[in-house]
């Protein structure tokens, strides 16, 4: 083992050497946001392959404000958590909902943006006379979401509605109404849309500034909008930047950011861009 | 420790709850993609065109991802209105049926690849042998080549049998809840990645040892001797 001691010894002159490295770092002159680029019109990708949406404009917006550079990288979202704390990027900007669940294992910015859930079925189906449709419910409030729930459970009784993995609406189907439908769960929100499309699930349930994509597509006017709009409870506080619990100084920095977004009306402008109506948290 | 303990058991329990759905998604394809695959070989020998068909199919289903095959059959057929009108939607309206379809089609590619190279490499002076002690076309099929030439093949199938077992994790993008969607679910919601894994590799390890054995126990069982030295 003789030939491991200068291998020993120069990896411990380097240990010192190297730490300040990893404190320069913390001064954030450059860092990788990821995003899932499936996620429109949060994140998407361009016919040409490039990144674009809400969150890349706004990221790229809030980098400037930050004075550091980003660079963007595309990442599956049922491994983007492990990933970020593995340090393969600095910051997650992808539709991901500030949850107490979520908060356990990472950091979050403040929200800067705030979308509510419902459930998109097809113009005409058995589902689209569902109750309460536009009904503002706030998770938050028993009584309340009880009463919205006890409405549309009949009508939802025995159907199938898909729903993307390890998603606040996943959580929500599984709180409220496990017993009452089918839950299938798809990697990508695309995915439960081709199925709705297809007729496999008779209800997709999501964020409405997502769908505003789904409806928006070629045969997108075939499906609406149904049910109550669910915020609060275990849906969270809205979407956040996902940061390291180890990295307050960029939390810091991102806050400060988004105030700043808000406060000069740049969410309002981009959300009124990508989603044609105003998901801007108040400030 | 013990939290930790507790952790990786109430994982494996729930994994192993996708453990029927594996197991059947394994056994009902590859008993079709076996079905087909002898009926291709045989289909080879018969006639020049059909030979050539079955050379199409194999280069276009071995020369693809399965990830592909599986996400065409089942989310790219469904957006055609014919189809979805069709006889056919009933069975491919279900994710099941589709995964099995897809894994039996591949599987089935593969193996009439190995079944042609274990009739190949039956000895032709096994065969003239055979026909000069006055055996019939049946005889010498059941008793000289089927024997030989799968007993070659063997080796050869149970690495395609490996493989398919671990290709039914690609199932859980057509929604099914095997062992890895389950598994892919749980690193999701708890964000242990490398714990959840572990225990599905280890599922899987376990399963395929058994197979591995399986498959030991019927070519020893096909040996001349009866035993491998």
């Amino acid at each position: 083992m003789r030939f491991l001691r200068p291998l020993a010894a120069a990896i411990l002159f380097a240990a010192p050497a190297l730490a300040p490295a990893a404190a320069l770092a913390k001064s954030y002159k450059h860092i990788t946001i990821a995003t899932e680029g499936a996620y429109a019109p949060y994140n998407m990708h361009a016919p040409d392959g490039k990144l674009i949406g809400f969150e890349i404009d706004l990221g790229n917006d809030l980098c400037a404000r930050m004075k550091i550079t980003c660079t963007w990288v595309a990442q599956d979202w049922d491994s983007m958590i492990p990933a970020l704390n593995a340090g393969k990027f600095d910051a997650i900007m992808d539709g991901m909902s500030i949850t107490p669940a979520r908060l356990k294992v990472i950091a979050f910015s403040r929200n800067y943006s705030q979308s509510p859930t419902v459930f998109l079925v097809k113009k005409g189906g058995p589902l689209a006379t569902m109750p309460d449709t536009g009904l503002a419910v706030s998770l938050d409030d028993k009584t309340a979401a009880d009463k919205a729930f006890a409405a549309i459970k009949p009508i939802l009784k025995g159907k199938t509605v898909g729903v993307q993995v390890a998603t606040i609406q996943l959580n929500l189907l599984n709180k409220y109404l496990k017993d009452t439908v089918t839950i299938r769960s798809y990697k990508t929100t695309q995915e439960h849309d081709l199925d709705l499309a297809a007729g496999r699930i008779d209800a997709a349930l999501a964020s409405t500034a997502y769908f505003v994509s789904t409806l928006g597509r070629p045969g997108g006017n075939a499906f609406v909008e149904v049910g109550p709009r669910f915020t609060g409870g275990l849906l969270g506080q809205g979407t956040g930047v996902g940061m390291r619990k180890s990295d307050p100084e960029l939390k810091a920095m991102f806050d400060k950011a988004i105030n700043a977004a808000i406060k000069d009306g740049t969410i309002k402008k981009l959300s009124l861009k990508w989603f044609k109506v105003d998901i801007s948290p108040a400030s | 420790m013990m939290a930790e303990l507790a952790f990786l058991f109430g994982v494996t329990r729930k994994l192993l709850g996708g453990l029927p759905l594996t197991i059947e998604l394994v056994t009902l394809s590859v008993a079709t993609g076996a079905l087909l695959a002898v009926a291709m070989a045989l289909a080879r020998s018969a006639s020049r065109i059909a030979a050539v068909l079955v050379s199409f199919y194999v280069f276009v289903f071995r020369g693809s991802p399965l990830l592909l095959q599986m996400f065409f059959i089942y989310y790219g057929l469904g957006q055609f209105a014919a189809v979805r009108d069709s006889f056919a939607w009933p069975a491919l309206r279900d994710p099941t049926f589709c995964a099995i379809l897809s894994l039996a089609l591949n599987t089935a590619a593969y193996t009439s690849e190995i079944l042609r190279g274990g009739l190949a490499s039956v000895p032709s002076g096994a065969i003239e042998a055979g026909r000069a002690v006055g055996m019939s076309r049946v005889m010498l099929l059941r008793r000289v080549v089927l024997p030989l030439a799968i007993r070659q093949a063997l080796p050869a199938y149970s690495n395609e049998l490996i493989a398919m077992v671990k290709s039914t994790s690609l199932a859980s993008i057509v929604t099914l809840m095997e062992v890895s969607g389950i598994a892919y679910a749980l690193v999701s919601e708890t964000y242990r990645a490398i714990e959840v894994l572990s225990c599905a590799g280890a599922i899987y390890l376990v399963l395929i040892v058994l197979l591995t054995r399986g498959v030991w126990l019927v070519e020893t069982w096909l040996s001349p001797a009866g035993s491998r030295a």
